[in-house]
């Protein structure tokens, strides 16, 4: 009986050189990380987006360290068995079938020899979940709420009331420049190395708030005010999509956060709570409420908001333009 | 598993082969092998009503923008499915006819109607007129969903919520009549699916020949009978959610409004309580499949039997405790999170002792890679797959950037389309001779086998990468960077629709040219009763029960 099993044995021996050559691959992996844009998904890319958060790089850690490589060899092990099975007991190699059935020895291993690498797994899988769940003192709050179909975000702190985010149409995105279904017309402005949190609601149906670069993910529920926040490293444009079945318009639904400066983040907030002497804003007052209810029959109809566009838009634009090496 | 130590000539039994006339075989059955037929036969029919839809899906998300799913395009001309709108309610009606019309007739009312009574040695199931109940109840239910897709659904024709109908999208959301249609649907497939587990259950545990130890009943049996299990168990808490979703839509009751008190997360939780043991509903009996295919063509017992039997216990049992692994991100408490990872990565463990087993089966055997055992060998490495990519996602960290992405999309596929449809496959190829009477073209099998699994894996393995890189799932349209992979993937569904007509061409050619089936085509490694019978068997067999002896393996 125990003959049965020296195959494996070797397969074993032979998994774990190709254990080896996976290092290599996976080093080849963390080049291609490095060419893949920051804050929004890359062409063809075949990895998880870059990080932008401390919590998106613990992420990234866990899954291309830990995960990645245990299922690959898994997988591998799997196919390895597969193929020896394939070539050594077919019908020709090994006309006469052996009529063992029963090995306690090997099926006490792979019962508690999985037990330990799920333990390993949850080990890590602890420390991120509980990581993602101790928010550092945050800095501010932002609200974020979910309509059918776009966004608002409010600032308690600052007291700055709901900025409504609409959805470009693909001649807006065009024209400015700004990936179709990723940008909107107004972002969600936050301060670089702050915390951010964000809470995060639902005015009508579920939806959900996701943040790739941050590694976020949070159903906007109607009735409840979720949490979750994000400490962001590097100024610039980060996108990502409403991520929960919201209706007929569930893939327009964009999240576009800016990051900027905190002086720039200082100016953008006083210019949004100055008195309504200063600028253009005595028109931009009454226009805030109007904008809520007209994108729900019409999400469009937004030709005039880029008007009323925050200072901080232009200033943090180009830094969505080039691709932004992850590293 | 048990040898048939006793057998007749059942074949012979000029008595036992009077079939009724057309109308009252086919209509008013009570013959279970008739029964399982007609619901292989619905399957078949609804599959590739549901595979044409998930074509639909690939041909829209081809390129980015918008191309078929326009307000004045075709499919809008022919009055359905019209606009954004008409996407959501394709991809919602390809998922629940592919769970409940697809896979759960093909496996449980097809291949569980027609084995489960021969495999123990019982002459028909328990309740013969109940499982008559059970197929036309499905029936009913088609046609309702079906009327569904026709009918207004409030942003248009059909219901677009996903087949996870989550309130409010699924009541506020959706006022039409289509979704009231797509709930009693549920119900009546449910009030079928229920049925046919009590006629399972009862079957297994009061009709077994004598000497039919449940330890010594072939491991499909037993997968049937956990899987009636939880049926029994995990649709009434689907019929009671869906109710009260129906009332809060058609009666102002609030379970589900938050504006009056009720919860939206609560639907979640009944939702998935039924959800999760669902998705082992759907590839239980494939495991069974699975486990005699690879012993019959290693010509090998099946390797550790008992562990094999209670694995599947142990899935179903924990397969109740996992559900809200499907909700991370809804905000549940830390704790509770905490606690459906751990639960959840527990799976694993029984699923890795059924993979290793197969492979231990097949360790030491003398291989035969006829279709069937092509489609199983298929199916472990594919599940393997698709096992191993759950486990990521159990992990509640790494779910807050795959949630309800392409990668979630690509792992339940690798389950479920590249698992439970190639057991499907598998079982079909192998009971073939036995179910139809005559003999499928081996190679026109084999050339299924490669096209689809080729283009299968082509269509799954890159929608890995679109959720890597966070694709959410449901979109109609899509960024450019998406593009690449997204192509790939449709032109991996037009290889598997190759495949497809290819397996239609194999059903025809079969069926022209009529090869006399033999009562057992595979051999010494063909050990379980049906084989012991004429192919097809007669329309009763075992008057006389089997008797079964033991085992000399054990």
């Amino acid at each position: 009986m125990k003959a049965q099993f020296s195959g494996i044995r070797r397969i074993l021996s032979g998994a774990s050189a190709l254990a080896a050559s996976l290092m290599f691959s996976g080093m080849f992996a963390g080049n291609a990380l490095a060419e893949d844009l920051l804050g929004q998904p890359t062409p063809g890319a075949i990895d998880l987006q870059p990080a932008a958060s401390e919590l998106k790089h613990h992420a990234i850690q866990f899954h291309n360290l830990v995960l990645m490589p245990i299922i690959t060899l898994i997988t591998l092990l799997v196919l390895g068995l597969l193929i020896w099975i394939v070539v050594r007991y077919n019908k020709k190699a090994n006309p006469v079938p052996a009529k063992f059935s029963h090995n306690t020895t090997i099926e006490i291993i792979w019962t508690l020899v999985p037990v330990l690498i799920l333990m390993v797994i949850a080990i890590f899988s602890f420390r991120l979940l509980f990581h993602y769940n101790d928010m550092p003192k945050p800095y501010m709050t932002v609200k974020a709420t979910g309509y059918q179909w776009y966004w608002g975000y409010e600032y308690p702190d600052q007291k700055i009331s709901e900025i409504v985010s609409l959805p470009l149409t693909k001649e807006q995105a065009d024209a400015k420049k700004v990936p179709y279904l990723l940008a909107a017309d107004k972002a969600m402005v936050v301060p670089v190395n702050q915390v951010v949190r964000v809470q995060v609601t639902g005015a009508d149906v579920i939806h959900a708030f996701a943040l790739p670069a941050f590694g976020l993910k949070i159903d906007a529920i109607p009735g409840r005010l979720n949490e979750t926040w994000f400490k962001a490293e590097k100024t610039g444009v980060y996108y990502g999509q409403c991520s929960e079945l919201c209706g007929v318009d569930h893939s327009n639904m964009p999240i576009e956060i800016q990051v900027v400066t905190q002086a720039q983040f200082d100016a953008w907030v006083k210019e949004k709570v100055a008195p309504p002497a200063a600028a253009s804003a005595p028109a931009a007052a009454p226009a805030a409420p109007a904008e809520g209810a007209a994108p729900a029959a019409a999400p469009a109809t937004s030709g005039a908001t880029p008007a009323t566009a925050p200072a901080a838009a232009p200033a943090s634009a180009p830094a969505a333009a080039p691709a932004a090496p992850a590293a | 598993m048990a040898h048939a130590a006793d057998t007749h000539g059942h074949g012979g039994h000029d008595d036992a082969d009077h079939k009724p006339p057309f109308i009252a075989r086919w209509f008013f059955s009570t013959n279970h092998k008739d029964i399982g037929t007609l619901y292989i036969l619905f399957a078949i029919m609804a599959g590739l009503v549901g595979g044409a839809l998930s074509g639909l899906i690939r041909w829209e998300l081809m390129h980015p923008g918008i191309q078929v799913f326009t307000d004045n395009g075709l499919l809008a001309q022919l009055g359905v499915f019209k606009g954004k709108h008409g996407f959501n309610a394709v991809v919602t009606a390809h998922a629940l006819i592919m769970i409940f019309f697809m896979v759960m007739p093909a496996m449980i009312g097809g291949y569980g109607n027609w084995f489960v009574p021969i495999m123990i040695g019982a002459p028909d199931m328990a309740f013969p007129r109940m499982n008559n109940i059970s197929f036309w109840l499905l029936v009913a239910a088609w046609i309702l969903l079906v009327s569904s897709m026709f009918v207004d659904g409030g942003p248009g024709r059909g219901f677009g919520g996903g087949w996870t109908i989550y309130p409010p999208l699924s009541t506020i959301g959706h006022k039409g009549p289509a979704m009231d249609l797509a709930i009693l649907s549920l119900h009546l497939a449910g009030a079928s699916s229920i049925l046919g587990a009590i006629n399972f259950i009862t079957t297994i545990f009061n009709m077994r020949a004598p000497g039919m130890t449940l330890h010594r009943m072939p491991l499909f049996a037993w997968s049937v009978l956990i899987t009636a299990f939880l049926l029994l168990l995990s649709l009434p808490v689907l019929a009671g959610a869906i109710t009260m979703l129906l009332t809060d839509r058609n009666f102002g009751t609030h379970f589900f409004d938050p504006a009056a008190g009720g919860d939206p997360v609560m639907f979640q939780h009944l939702f998935w309580f039924f959800g999760h043991p669902e998705v082992y509903i759907l590839i239980l009996p494939g495991f069974g499949i699975i486990s005699h295919i690879v012993s019959t063509f290693s010509k090998k017992p099946v390797f550790g039997y008992l562990a094999m039997a209670y694995a599947m216990v142990a899935i179903g049992f924990v397969g109740f405790v996992v559900w809200a692994h499907h909700m991370y991100t809804v905000g549940m408490s830390i704790n509770l999170r905490a606690y459906f990872v751990a639960a959840t990565m527990i799976i694993a463990v029984p699923t890795g002792v059924k993979i290793f087993s197969w492979i231990a089966t097949m360790w030491g055997g003398s291989l035969e890679f006829k279709t069937p055992m092509l489609w199983a060998i298929g199916f472990i490495f594919l599940f393997t797959v698709g096992g191993v990519t759950g486990v990521v996602l159990s992990n509640a960290g790494i779910d807050y950037s795959l949630h309800d992405t392409y990668y979630v999309v690509a792992h339940f596929h690798y389950v479920l389309s590249l698992g439970a449809v190639f057991a499907i496959f598998a079982g079909f190829f192998y009971w073939f001779e036995k179910m139809w009477g005559v003999k499928y073209n081996e190679f026109l099998g084999c050339v299924q086998f490669w096209i689809m699994f080729v283009g299968v894996n082509l269509i799954f393995f890159p929608q890995h990468f679109l959720g890597l890189q966070g694709m959410p799932r449901r979109y109609v349209d899509y960024p450019e960077a998406f593009a690449k992979w997204n192509y790939v993937s449709s032109v991996g569904y037009m290889i598997t629709a190759a495949g497809v007509g290819v397996f239609l061409i194999l059903l025809l050619e079969a069926a022209i040219r009529r090869r006399p089936a033999v009562a057992n085509p595979w051999g010494e490694g063909a050990t379980t009763l049906e084989w012991t019978l004429s192919s097809p068997p007669p329309f009763h067999q075992f008057s006389e029960p089997p008797v079964i002896k033991e085992d000399s393996h054990h």
